[in-house]
């Protein structure tokens, strides 16, 4: 046999094995809500749940890197909301030009989201504060602070520029489905191929082992909540151009449990050390399509969430018994 | 007179995936025997005690302890010490001999009771740790000595010890063999895994050994010697243990001066040149930390590390390596090797940097890499990919070796390199040890075996409870020498 074609095998082999898991189960699920339900199967439906999916979507890819490395990411939903705020204040304060106001905007959310990433990482690999406590204390502040600033209510903005980004379709795929698309592509990448990739996993496999292997345990920890929090600023800048507003209240409300939720339906480990960005993808394709359908379904919207915990639940058990 | 026939396999036989492990072992083992088994690394020993222990099933086969068929009743009345520590980290040690049968009532423990019986126990191994630190404080052998209490803590008629000496010193040891005397004499069977072949010589009646899954032979201790145990293991004639000694020569290489770190390291100077020179002392007498602090790992308190003159600032251990000082820790599974990681990604872990092109990775050099040292080393694996936890322990031994000297080291510090390895692999490492030297490199040996540094050393520096307690060299490295320094007493 050719090396290539067995070098090739060999890829795909892999990559089934790390996602493969999931896009089956997602593969199953999506015919047999098409074949169960007519609307569901609708294109405008389908379209209408990879957007609905795509704000924690996008969160999620950055938690993948999080849990990777062995922690865990709880203020990236508050995080959203505060940047979501700040970016629709600021750009309200830019006299003149719309679509200088839209650029001004976009560098304070993705500023503010790295930045609240940042704070975390500092908090978890300088403060030596346990991922969990500092992210749940910086969840709690983020909120306040968005609060503080949008007076407990809803920001909006009168920008047409704003509002056109943020409903555009190209291709008849919405745009914020593009940049999950995209940033899926690019953060698989960078998990699979970088060196930092690599460092990521290797400290939430043993962080003892990584430390003795000289690799800068601190400074990989910061860089995956780092990402979280960019992947949150970009995730706020284009939640708020869907409507040309954010609720200070409820914007990003529970999208830390998505986000975390998607992540493990995904096929990653918990403990950290083994990832796929792409399975993160399916997860949260998954969990859009089970709370579509159950919208379809008539079930009340206050029993999905029992359904969806169900799901993340049988999701996990199912990849236990795989691995074994 | 013949006593009692406690154990019994017949024809036990075990494959993974397809690759045979054990094929059809039967062997007998009486009550108060102590039955000794030996075999290279994949050999199929950790299986077989598996099978005893009830955590594989085997294909075939039958295993009778006390005339009733273990495979249906469990291995109740046999106790482990296994290989590698099975210790709660954070619970103390007397929470750990007691884990999972605490003594108490209505659901409360009874922490005096289990304080109490845990001195006992320890006491009874001649070995001073209070029964309330917890099992992260402790030192490596501290850890197995706790094992050994857990162990002894329950009423059991067979005692299977898998390597419990590779960590502790001759001291250590003879009080384990002095209680594993005690047990015989009391009706306790013994089945006791080592790859110290004097002392499997010394303590036990028979003598079984395995090779690729077949039962060699199983003979009296008494009518075989090392070297004949080690001919049947290997299945070979067997060189000369140790190769050629490599003195230090040249000028010195690495200068330190005056280091301390903490409580552990105090006051430490010495040189290395271009060779082997060894490191002794006993157990907790800061060996490791010593060389810990060099590689930046533990915070320095005082004092300097020079490279062939310079003094380096060293602050995190990247700086260490960049400058060519590895360090291939003793602790291989808690900071060797990502057991979970595939074969070539922990060969590569710490220098990944020379196989990457703006941060991306070049897989196929990477892949070359690996599969360069899996040939030099002649590592067994199925594939590049394996996830390490699949390799024996000298296979994953290697890959720690690898790794360190994928980063071109001038200075190389081997902490008990040889720990959990068998014969054969053995003499590929301390070869491979002394090619290295010879090319230049300044070695450090690192290691609680006292033949293993008198085999390979002409120059040894001795350590006690933190300090440096004097340098031996040529004809004064005996047994008597090195003790007499790590010990301060005659």
């Amino acid at each position: 046999m050719q090396p290539e074609s067995t070098n090739g095998i060999r890829r795909l082999t892999t990559l089934l094995k790390s996602t493969g898991g999931p896009w089956a189960a997602l593969v199953v699920l999506l015919l047999v809500c098409c074949i169960s339900n007519e609307h569901f199967r609708s294109v405008q439906n389908l379209v209408n749940i990879t957007r609905q999916v795509s704000y924690s979507g996008l969160i999620a890819l950055g938690m993948t890197f999080v849990i990777a490395g062995g922690g865990i990411d709880l203020s990236v939903g508050s995080l959203l909301a505060f940047s979501g705020v700040i970016s629709i204040l600021g750009m309200n304060a830019v006299p003149g030009s719309e679509t200088l106001a839209v650029a001004v905007a976009a560098v304070i959310a993705v500023a503010l989201g790295a930045a609240g990433g940042a704070a975390n990482g500092a908090l978890v690999a300088l403060g030596k504060v346990p991922p969990f406590i500092a992210t749940l204390g910086t969840l709690v502040i983020f909120r306040s602070l968005a609060l503080y600033f949008g007076n407990s209510g809803l920001v909006s903005s009168e920008n047409e520029v704003y509002r056109e980004i943020g409903g555009a379709v190209i291709g008849g795929i919405p745009l914020p489905v593009w940049i999950l698309l995209i940033l899926t592509v690019v953060l698989s990448l960078v998990l699979k191929r970088t060196r930092l990739g690599r460092h990521i996993c290797a400290v939430g496999s043993n962080e003892r082992v990584a430390r003795y292997a000289a690799i800068r345990t601190g400074l990989v920890k910061f860089y995956t909540y780092l990402i979280a929090g960019t992947t949150a600023g970009i995730s706020a800048l284009l939640f708020g151009g869907r409507l040309n507003s954010v609720s200070s209240t409820s914007a990003g409300l529970s999208y830390e449990l998505d986000a975390i939720a998607a992540v493990i339906i995904g096929g990653s480990s918990m403990n950290g050390g083994k990832a796929s960005v792409w399975g993160t993808l399916a997860g949260i394709l998954i969990l859009g399509i089970v709370s579509n359908v159950l919208d379809m379904w008539g079930i009340s919207v206050t029993l999905q969430g029992t359904v969806k915990g169900l799901v993340i639940i049988i999701a996990v058990m199912m990849q236990r018994k795989t691995l074994k | 007179m013949e006593s009692e026939l406690l154990l019994r396999t017949e024809g036990v036989r075990k494959s993974f995936e397809g690759t045979p492990v054990l094929s059809g072992i039967s062997l007998e083992l009486r009550a108060g025997e102590i039955l000794g088994l030996v075999g290279e690394n994949g050999a199929g020993k950790s299986t077989f005690v598996k099978c005893l222990l009830g955590l594989h099933r085997p294909d075939s086969g039958s295993i009778t302890f006390l005339g009733r068929d273990l495979l249906r009743t469990g291995p109740a009345g046999i106790a482990a010490i296994p290989q590698e520590f099975n210790l709660v980290k954070d619970l103390t040690v007397a929470e750990n001999i007691f884990l999972g049968r605490e003594p108490g009532r209505f659901g409360f423990l009874n922490r005096s009771l289990m304080r109490s019986e845990s001195r006992r126990l320890l006491q009874k191994l001649d070995v001073e740790i209070d029964p309330e630190r917890k099992i992260d404080s402790l030192s490596v052998a501290e850890k197995q000595m706790v094992e050994i209490a857990k162990a002894l803590s329950v009423d059991c008629r067979l005692l299977i010890m898998d390597e419990p000496t590779t960590v502790l010193n001759q001291k250590e040891s003879a009080i384990l063999f002095r209680i594993m005397r005690e047990l015989k004499a009391g009706g306790t069977s013994i089945l006791f895994i080592s790859h110290r072949l004097e002392e499997i010589r010394t303590i036990c009646d028979r003598v079984a050994v395995l090779r690729d899954g077949v039962l060699v032979s199983c003979d009296p201790a008494e009518s075989l010697d090392a070297m004949e145990i080690a001919r049947r293991m290997v299945g070979r004639e067997l060189k000369q243990m140790f190769p050629p000694t490599v003195p230090p020569s040249g000028p010195p290489l690495l200068t330190v001066e005056n280091l301390s770190s903490g409580k552990e390291v105090k006051h430490v100077s010495f040189e290395l040149q271009a060779g082997i020179t060894g490191l002794a002392g006993l157990a907790g007498a800061g060996r490791t930390e010593l060389a810990e602090t060099i590689c930046a790992l533990r915070k320095r308190s005082s004092g300097s590390v020079k490279l062939a003159g310079e003094t380096l600032h060293l602050r995190k251990p990247a700086d260490a390596l960049a400058h060519g000082i590895v360090y291939l820790s003793e602790d291989r599974q808690g900071s060797g090797i990502l057991t979970e990681f595939p074969l070539d990604r922990n060969v590569t872990l710490s220098s990944l940097r020379r196989y990457c092109h703006a941060g991306i990775i070049n897989r196929e050099a990477e892949r070359a890499c690996a599969e360069s040292y899996v040939k030099k080393f002649r590592i067994k694996t199925a594939s590049l990919e394996t996830e390490l936890k699949y390799l024996s322990g000298g296979n994953q031994q290697k890959v720690a070796l690898a790794k360190c000297l994928d980063n071109c080291p001038r200075v190389f510090l081997f902490d008990e390199p040889t720990r959990g390895v068998d014969i054969g692999a053995r003499s590929d490492l301390y070869e491979f040890i002394r090619e290295l030297a010879a090319s230049g490199v300044a070695c450090l040996l690192i290691s609680s075996d006292l033949e293993e540094i008198i085999g390979m050393c002409d120059r040894v520096l001795v350590m006690r409870a933190g300090e440096l307690a004097g340098t031996l060299e040529k004809e004064h490295v005996t047994e008597e020498e090195i003790m007499y320094l790590a010990t301060g007493v005659n």
